[in-house]
């Protein structure tokens, strides 16, 4: 068994629509998930995000190109394969009408793991759901179901579990406590590959790939990802960042321009004086403003990636 | 097996927890069974009629008499003018309306010939037809008494008279409920067996349920099983449901073998699951599902199957079209068990038929339902 549990090579997804021309969802995409990391697929809706982890559990056949899942072929060994993993869909699908035990019993026998017992009041206990153990599970809370669909696929020990943006629609707290489900998944060796339209949660994983209309823009640790950044972002402060925004818009010296709640990110490809032009501009303008430099946010990188 | 039991469980489960369903799968097939057990008769009594009497003399009360004895009509009103009668016509208080003129007793008495008016409301034409042949029938029977009287008392003889003495077999009684309710079992059985199979395989696409389930080691054969076979016991059991109420609420004879029965019964569910898997694939919703089944399936095959309206009274091409509507063999053959207590020896070829219908379309709708999987 090789160190990769999952293998992309050139894989492609094209759907045709009835009566409609041809999507391409994903693109030639190659790609290694290695053992014990938590790998995130990050990128906008629409980005092909799901295809791929539909792809990876088995769910559709890729149009082209072959996927080896904990070292497997997908087309050879795709019932053994299904043994090995987890996959937690897009949206909340468990059954609202079964009770939280009843779920998990349900997922165990399906996967015939004999036994379960001792393993769900583990994970019960770990999810911190043990109180509501006879609620059915529609009852529940977004963060309560959430781990409950996570209980539900880590049921049978599987090597990888794939999440698809599991924390989409969860509040703040649940999110936080989610994630610290996940390093202790993880750290019980578990490998973890999800979906996320959440740059910050990107940040937290070993390996990030920025995914844009079905290609892998980049695919590292977040920290290479930001410095392969070549660029210098200033973060801008002042009074009416609209305003400034408005004046700045289609002006020479940067690269790009973002507003990110009560500041502006932009965009430099070069030297300090652009910087200190810019700030001198809108001064003459009537919008005095402070500047600072500042070291780029995956989220710099994904725009500034994404509307080159 | 295991997977598939686990599916099965989990499905009684969650119509344990589903308060509409229950009630549905229970209590629906008996009070539909009671309900059209009583509603669905074709049988014609107590016709309601208004009286016109003009003559009010001791032959028209006995010519009245015949008609009360007969238990056919009921005599709602006699009314004092001829104009009040339409009053009764048009407010359906009355289907039939018969005006007897004046003089009807003397001239009866003196040998002349005499006619009475009979006005029918003829919006159901069925029992306005079926009315005036009861009419006719209790009117031709005083005349003739009226004839045979004449000659004794003239003559001192008697006329010679042929009647047909009829016998009814099978249903000796002419209840339209022993035709009927062996019918609403087939009908039950196709219901419940279609619509919640279906709705239960659509339910787990609308959860995203069927997306989790494919990436655990269950097979599609089994996931279909496991849906599937829940549904064939509830089937069942509500067969045995509406066969209580049958023989024992409106003691409707059962004189085939019961084991014959269900086993035929057995061979026209594999065409309603067949429908229902199909109609899964079709439908996003349990809603969609539900109305697809009502009107492509349900419809169609109420009106064509022999159910509601007698097959041979249908135009040829409609007749044409029954025999590809399975429920038409099943009718045929219900109604044979229960009222012939016929066998396989006179009803082989529609279980043929019925295993025929059943393996093409239950196939069909499996690798249909196979394809949209993958």
């Amino acid at each position: 068994m090789n160190e990769f549990s999952v293998v992309l090579e050139n894989v492609s997804k094209i759907f045709t629509e009835e009566g409609k021309h041809e999507i391409v969802a994903v693109d030639g995409v190659s790609l290694t998930i290695r053992k014990g990391e938590i790998f995130t697929l990050v990128g906008p809706d629409g980005a092909g995000k799901t295809t791929m982890i539909r792809m990876m559990c088995g769910v559709i056949p890729p149009s082209q190109g072959s996927i080896e899942v904990t070292g497997l072929r997908m087309d050879f060994h795709l019932s053994e394969i299904k043994t090995r993993i987890g996959y937690l869909a897009q949206r909340f699908s468990l059954y609202g009408d079964l009770t939280v035990d009843e779920n998990i019993d349900f997922f165990a026998e399906i996967h015939k793991v004999r036994d379960y017992e001792r393993r769900k009041l583990e994970l019960l206990d770990f999810m911190r759901l043990s109180p509501f153990r006879g609620r059915l599970a529609e009852r529940l809370s977004g963060g309560m179901k959430q781990k409950l669909a996570l209980a539900c696929t880590l049921i049978h020990t599987p090597q990888i579990i794939f999440l698809d943006e599991p924390t989409t629609g969860v509040d703040p707290v649940s999110r936080r406590d989610f994630w610290k489900i996940l390093s202790s998944v993880l750290r019980s060796g578990i490998s973890i590959v999800m979906a996320t339209p959440y740059l910050d949660e990107a940040e937290r994983s070993s390996r990030v790939a920025l995914i844009n209309e079905g290609k892998i823009l980049m695919c590292d640790t977040p920290e290479h990802v930001k410095a392969s950044f070549p660029l210098n972002v200033m973060e801008i402060v002042c009074e009416d960042p609209r305003k400034a925004m408005g004046l700045l818009k289609g002006g020479k010296g940067f690269q790009s321009i973002e507003l990110f709640g009560d500041r502006l990110h932009i965009v430099f490809d070069s030297a300090k004086a652009a910087m200190e032009e810019t700030l001198e501009n809108l001064r003459t303008l009537g919008v005095p403003a402070t500047g600072r430099t500042i070291s780029p946010s995956l989220e710099d990188v994904f725009i500034s990636k994404i509307s080159r | 097996m295991n997977a598939i039991r686990e599916l099965m469980v989990k499905e009684f489960l969650q119509i344990r927890q589903d308060r509409r369903m229950l009630p549905l799968i229970l209590l629906a097939p008996i009070i539909q069974v009671i309900l059209l057990g009583y509603a669905a008769t074709v049988d014609v009594n107590n016709i309601p009629m208004v009286v016109y009497d003009a003559d009010r003399s001791v032959e028209s009360r006995a010519y009245l008499e015949r008609f009360t004895n007969s238990g056919y009509f009921t005599i709602v009103g006699f009314v004092d003018r001829p104009s009040e009668m339409d009053k009764y016509l048009d407010e359906t208080r009355a289907i039939l309306a018969m005006n007897i003129p004046a003089r009807f007793g003397r001239n009866v008495g003196s040998g002349r010939s005499v006619a009475v008016q009979l006005l029918a409301d003829g919006a159901d034409a069925n029992t306005a037809s079926i009315s005036l042949n009861y009419a006719a029938q209790i009117t031709a029977g005083y005349a003739q008494s009226l004839i045979a009287d004449q000659l004794v008392r003239i003559q001192g003889v008697s006329i010679p008279r042929v009647t047909s003495v009829s016998r009814v077999w099978f249903n000796p009684d002419l209840r339209s409920a022993n035709y009927m309710i062996p019918g609403v079992v087939a009908l039950i059985l196709m219901i419940i067996t279609t619509t919640f199979s279906s709705a239960a395989i659509v339910r787990e696409k609308e959860a995203g349920t069927i997306e989790q389930i494919l990436v655990t080691p269950i097979k599609p054969h089994q996931f279909i099983l496991g849906k599937l076979l829940p549904f064939i016991l509830i089937g069942f059991l509500d067969v045995v449901l509406v066969l209580g109420v049958a023989i024992i609420w409106f003691d409707i004879p059962l004189k085939g073998s019961v084991p014959l029965l269900f086993g035929l019964c057995g061979l026209f569910i594999l065409t309603t699951l067949g429908l229902g898997l199909f109609v899964s694939t079709i439908s996003r919703t349990q809603q969609q599902a539900m109305m697809t089944a009502q009107f492509f399936i349900f419809f169609p095959f109420l009106f064509l199957s022999g159910f509601t309206f007698p097959i041979e009274n249908m135009p040829p091409i409609i007749q044409a079209l029954t025999y590809g509507i399975p429920l038409r063999y099943f009718i045929t053959i219900v109604r044979g068990l229960f009222l012939k207590g016929v066998g396989l020896e006179t009803l082989w070829p529609q279980a043929l038929a019925l295993l025929g219908f059943g393996v093409i379309i239950l196939s069909l709708a499996v690798a249909r339902f196979q394809k949209r999987l993958g």
